[in-house]
């Protein structure tokens, strides 16, 4: 269990973040959802380690990770798929894979051959450039990427940012399949639509709070969030 | 796969024939060095020039940290390197006016050991410097170093230190290189382990942060250690390459090491090809082998003595080429570069390294070229015919 307890955090004179308390069960998909500028990424950013927040707590498994630094969170089992993919473009696609698993020191084998299971046109493209790769192939190589950290919460940021629907759709399949696998997921998503339909539970974020939360099947008929995200 | 086999084996083969090509010219050269004493001298030169220039491509090509401190890190293993190996006997010849320290008075090392130590004090300091300084980005960062680079220069000239490095009188009669072979063995040994340690997972994490400071942090690469590895290796390769080169000039004094030497090492790296290590293998050579044949450019001619002297009867057969004076040379090196940047942007290799497949698909390329040429050229000769 991923427990965000009354975190605030503060960059440039902007309080992105007040006082935000949900909690990501083992298993599970949470979502996120909000506006551009809610303070969704930031969240995700807060949680990984790159932001300190200014008050608050992120525990997992009862353990403290505010304060840690990042390697040390990932070596814990929580990694982050960034928002805009940043694949490494010079980097063919198997080198990729390899740098998620940097913080492992055992054999990789088995998790390349799970990595390229899930995504077979990686495989078909491991000896590619990373920066020749189509936009929807990019996320798929970015997920692949964090996967292979054998994380126990991957936190995806928008991965259905700039996808055409038919491979926003893909891509949802995806998480899915990831987390039916036994990985808990931890997303968000300006699509709330997709998101609410994938997800067991869902967190509404406006200008840094919480306002509605509920199973994500809930919040898709709720006629507040119906109005704001669905249209 | 068969194929991928053969190919590999003649790679193989092609490689050690190279190799003992290599071997077999510097042996030739060493025997008979009264007469090419130039010639190693100029190898001599590019080899450790071409070290410089990979430490730098470390930083620049591969981790994507513009620093320039490498003269500075040069200067100091060129002093350190200087003063562990100058004979004992000399010593107080040298220091005439201030006198050697008599705690380091009798300590002499072999080049070996004393290019470790230059090394290993150049990793401390940068593993300090890099401590505020790798926070900064980019053009800053270049600032930072440039100035670090000539504050080491400064405290080296530095009076005080006098009984350590003989401040501004620098330091002379440092034993030269045994052979050609001690000068290559050690450059090559050190190209060799920046390779190594730019194949492993540590170079991959450099290439990661250059690419994508965001996604490298988010796979959990600590951006801070790893970039102060890539500072702390490359400066103490750098003062590898400046204890070699004082080897190699017999002495080490400040005003070698000023920024110009760093921005000439820049050179090397930008005109070979930022990222490729091979790229600054060739730059350097180039670079050090063109400033030495357009040397003939800064002599002065008049014209009765030029091409075979078919101006030797005509009215001016006395009178000086113009433009062929002291000075020349840097002007027509300043405009070929001028040329290669224009026309290969991204350097000689891009970021690309050599490989045989790469060269035998180049010749095949330019044979099939030839072949067109020569091919087009019989059919335009028929039509003429008809």
């Amino acid at each position: 269990m991923l427990k965000v307890e009354h975190l605030s955090v503060s960059f440039g004179g902007i309080q992105a973040v007040r006082d935000v308390t949900f909690s990501v069960p083992d298993g599970e998909i949470v979502t996120l959802i909000g506006a551009n500028g809610a303070g969704k990424s930031t969240t995700l950013r807060t949680i990984i380690g790159i932001q300190k927040p200014k008050s608050g707590s992120v525990k997992f498994h009862d353990e403290e990770l505010v304060g840690l630094p990042i390697n040390e969170i990932v070596r814990r089992g929580i990694t982050l798929v960034p928002e805009g993919r940043h694949v490494f473009p010079d980097m063919t696609v198997q080198e990729n894979l390899k740098i998620g698993a940097y913080m492992r020191k055992d054999s990789l084998t088995d998790d390349l051959h799970w990595v390229y299971d899930l995504f077979p046109r990686l495989k078909e493209r491991s000896w590619q450039a990373a920066g020749t790769l189509s936009g929807g192939e990019q996320q798929m190589l970015a997920v692949g990427r964090a996967l292979m950290a054998k994380p126990k919460v991957i936190m995806m940021d928008e991965p259905s940012l700039g996808l055409a629907p038919l491979i926003v759709k893909g891509i949802f399949d995806i998480i899915k399949e990831i987390n039916r696998q036994g990985v808990t997921v931890l997303l968000i998503e300006q699509n709330a639509n997709m998101a609410l339909r994938t997800a067991h539970m869902g967190y509404v974020l406006e200008t840094g709070r919480i306002t509605m939360s509920g199973p994500g099947k809930e919040l898709l008929v709720n006629e507040e969030v119906k109005k704001a995200y669905l249209g | 796969m068969l194929n991928q086999k053969t190919n590999r084996k003649r790679n193989l083969a092609l490689t050690a024939i190279l190799l003992l090509a290599i071997i077999g010219l510097l042996a030739w050269l060493q025997a008979t060095s009264v007469t090419h004493s130039y010639a190693i001298t100029i190898i001599e030169r590019s080899c450790i020039y071409a070290v410089a220039a990979v430490t730098m491509n470390l930083m620049i090509g591969f981790s994507g940290l513009f620093s320039l401190g490498t003269a500075g890190f040069m200067c100091l293993g060129a002093y350190i390197t200087g003063i562990l190996t100058m004979p004992v006997a000399i010593r107080d010849q040298v220091y005439y006016l201030y006198g050697m320290a008599s705690w380091l008075h009798d300590v002499r090392l072999p080049l070996v050991a004393a290019l470790l130590i230059a090394a290993a004090i150049a990793a401390v300091l940068a593993f300090l410097v890099g401590w505020p300084v790798l926070r900064l980005k980019s053009d800053y960062l270049a600032i930072a170093t440039l100035g670090f680079s000539e504050i080491v220069r400064a405290v080296l000239g530095w009076d005080g230190l006098g009984s350590i490095t003989n401040a501004s009188y620098g330091l002379s009669n440092i034993p030269a290189f045994s052979s050609i072979f001690e000068c290559v063995a050690i450059c090559a040994a050190c190209i060799g382990l920046m390779v190594l340690l730019l194949r492993s997972s540590y170079g991959r994490t450099f290439i990661a942060i250059r690419d994508n400071e965001v996604a490298a942090e988010a796979m959990g690469i600590n951006l801070f250690r790893t970039k102060q590895l890539a500072f702390v290796v490359s400066s103490a390769f750098a003062a590898v390459a400046g204890g070699l080169l004082a080897v190699f000039m017999r002495s080490a004094v400040t005003s070698t090491f000023m920024v110009s030497l760093t921005y000439n090492i820049l050179l090397m790296v930008v005109l070979g090809g930022i990222g490729s290590v091979t790229g600054s293998i060739v730059g350097s050579f180039l670079v050090t082998c063109s400033q030495e044949w357009l040397r003939f450019l800064d002599s002065t001619y008049v014209f009765g003595d030029l091409f075979g002297g078919i101006f030797r009867n005509t009215g001016f057969a006395g009178v000086e080429v113009p433009l062929l004076r002291t000075g020349f040379r840097m002007v027509i090196f300043s405009i070929l570069l001028m040329v290669v940047v224009l026309f290969w942007n991204r350097g000689l290799m891009g970021a690309n390294e050599f490989s045989w497949d790469g060269l035998l698909g180049l010749l095949k390329k330019l044979g099939r070229g030839v072949k067109r040429l020569f091919t087009g050229g019989r059919k335009k000769g028929g039509a003429d015919n008809g």
